[in-house]
């Protein structure tokens, strides 16, 4: 089937799409967006997170087709131009990337969390990322790049 | 494979009719890990996220809630009137699955571990379904039938849950390995009706079924005095929580023992009473 869809501010089209098909996967594979990552395939690990609507979601659980006539912005529409977003720039300085294959997703629940919560307490964070895991960091350092960020904003 | 997606109920309907085998999808959080691991394979998806009428609420001397309704907006929107549906709600997954995820698809799916299916027996919620011959009102008692295995015709749809607002102190309690991205290990909700002298009492993730702890209300309705309350015993607690415990019937799995469930529920029945009776407590006391 076709999809049709707004891909970070853009009208995009998908050709060839399998009905049972994850949002995650058309972005990857047929749209050319390798941001988001595939881990998990089951919602534990937050990998694949981007903004449905404007509301972050698993996009390995939402079908493609879901999708259509729907507004994504995947980690690759966070920054403007060559100027990355602040969460994206605390994340680089605060050392909170190791691996990095968490970091996609992390940066969009980051991001999601000041949007709404300006200013969050350290258990706000916490809860805000409970959806994302990460095996290197241990946390702390993904912890001081959100407190970073939202001193800058 | 079909991908169908109506935009209003009536269409909805019409196409489950016609298309018995069409697997509805909502947040997807069950059904796509089917899809990506292979699981399962249906000749048809049928959206529902397109249906506004599924994704609305309404007030009234009951709440009548869409089967549609996101996690997330039950704790946001309703809170303060079901506190125990939204107690469940909000130890369900993550923040992106319970942007997501949707009461109706936790009844769609019966999976004996989900999260609020004991807040729904215990506050005596009915599920409304539909198809094209009419609707049907079934109670929760009555809907789960088995391991994920739930009483709707291959034609239906789940279209909401009807529940009072809580007229009393509500708890739902559940343990699991960490504080998010946990299916129970067990999970037990309580919630007090002092109008009517009774409470409503369930278990979780302990036997093929949520189930309600039946001899445990019984108990308890005898036990606790609504109209002149007084602090609790010890041997209450301690009598409520054994019988709670001896109303599952749990099995040996990856997240626990059968011993251990029976073990926690009764920790978490005297737990949850304790908690409910002092609100009620200090609520009366506030108003006399």
């Amino acid at each position: 089937m076709r999809v049709n869809v707004t891909v970070n501010g853009e009208q995009r089209q998908a050709d060839d799409v399998w009905e049972g098909e994850s949002l995650l996967f058309m972005l990857r594979e047929r749209l050319g967006l390798p941001g988001s990552k595939n881990a998990c395939e089951q919602g534990e690990c937050g990998s694949c997170t981007v903004y449905l609507d404007d509301v972050p979601v698993c996009s390995c659980l939402v079908a493609a087709g879901q999708a259509q006539d729907r507004s994504v912005r995947t980690v690759e529409g966070l920054a403007s131009g060559d100027s990355l977003d602040p969460v994206q720039e605390a994340f680089v300085e605060a050392g909170a990337v190791q691996c990095g294959f968490c970091t996609p997703g992390l940066v969009v629940a980051a991001h999601d969390l000041l949007e709404r919560v300006p200013s969050p307490s350290d258990p706000e964070i916490r809860e805000a990322l409970a959806g994302n895991l990460c095996r290197c960091t241990g946390y702390e350092k993904i912890m001081d790049a959100v407190r970073l960020a939202a001193g800058r904003r | 494979m079909d991908f169908l997606r109506p935009t209003t109920l009536a269409e909805a309907l019409a196409v489950k009719a016609e298309r018995p085998d069409a697997v509805p999808i909502a947040g997807g959080t069950d059904v796509m890990v089917e899809l990506n691991f292979d699981h399962r394979r249906p000749a048809a998806l049928l959206d529902l996220t397109r249906i506004d009428e599924l994704r609305t609420w309404s007030d009234g001397d009951e709440l009548r809630i869409g089967s549609g309704v996101p996690y997330v907006r039950i704790i946001e929107e309703l809170g303060a009137q079901l506190p125990g549906l939204a107690m469940a709600s909000r130890t369900v997954g993550s923040p992106q699955i319970r942007n997501r995820g949707t009461v109706g698809g936790n009844l769609g799916a019966a999976s004996p571990a989900g999260d609020t299916h004991p807040v729904l027996l215990a506050s005596d919620a009915v599920i409304e379904v539909a198809s094209v011959r009419g609707t049907r009102m079934i109670e929760a008692d009555d809907f789960y039938v088995g391991v994920k295995r739930n009483s709707l015709e291959p034609d239906e749809l789940i279209t909401a849950i009807h529940l009072a607002p809580a007229a009393g102190p509500q708890q739902f309690s559940k343990v699991g390995t960490r504080n998010a991205m946990v299916i129970a290990v067990c999970s037990f909700a309580l919630s007090l009706h002092p109008g009517e002298k009774r409470v409503g009492a369930a278990v979780g993730s302990a036997a093929p079924t949520p189930r309600r702890a039946r001899d445990a209300e019984e108990f308890l309705n005898h036990a606790l005095d609504f109209d002149n309350p007084r602090p609790l015993l010890d041997s209450v607690k301690r009598e409520f929580g054994e019988l709670v415990s001896q109303a599952a019937s749990p099995i040996d799995d990856v997240r626990g023992s059968a011993a251990y469930r029976k073990h926690a529920l009764a920790v978490m029945a005297r737990r949850t009473l304790g908690w409910t009776w002092q609100e009620f407590l200090t609520e009366e006391q506030a108003c006399a």
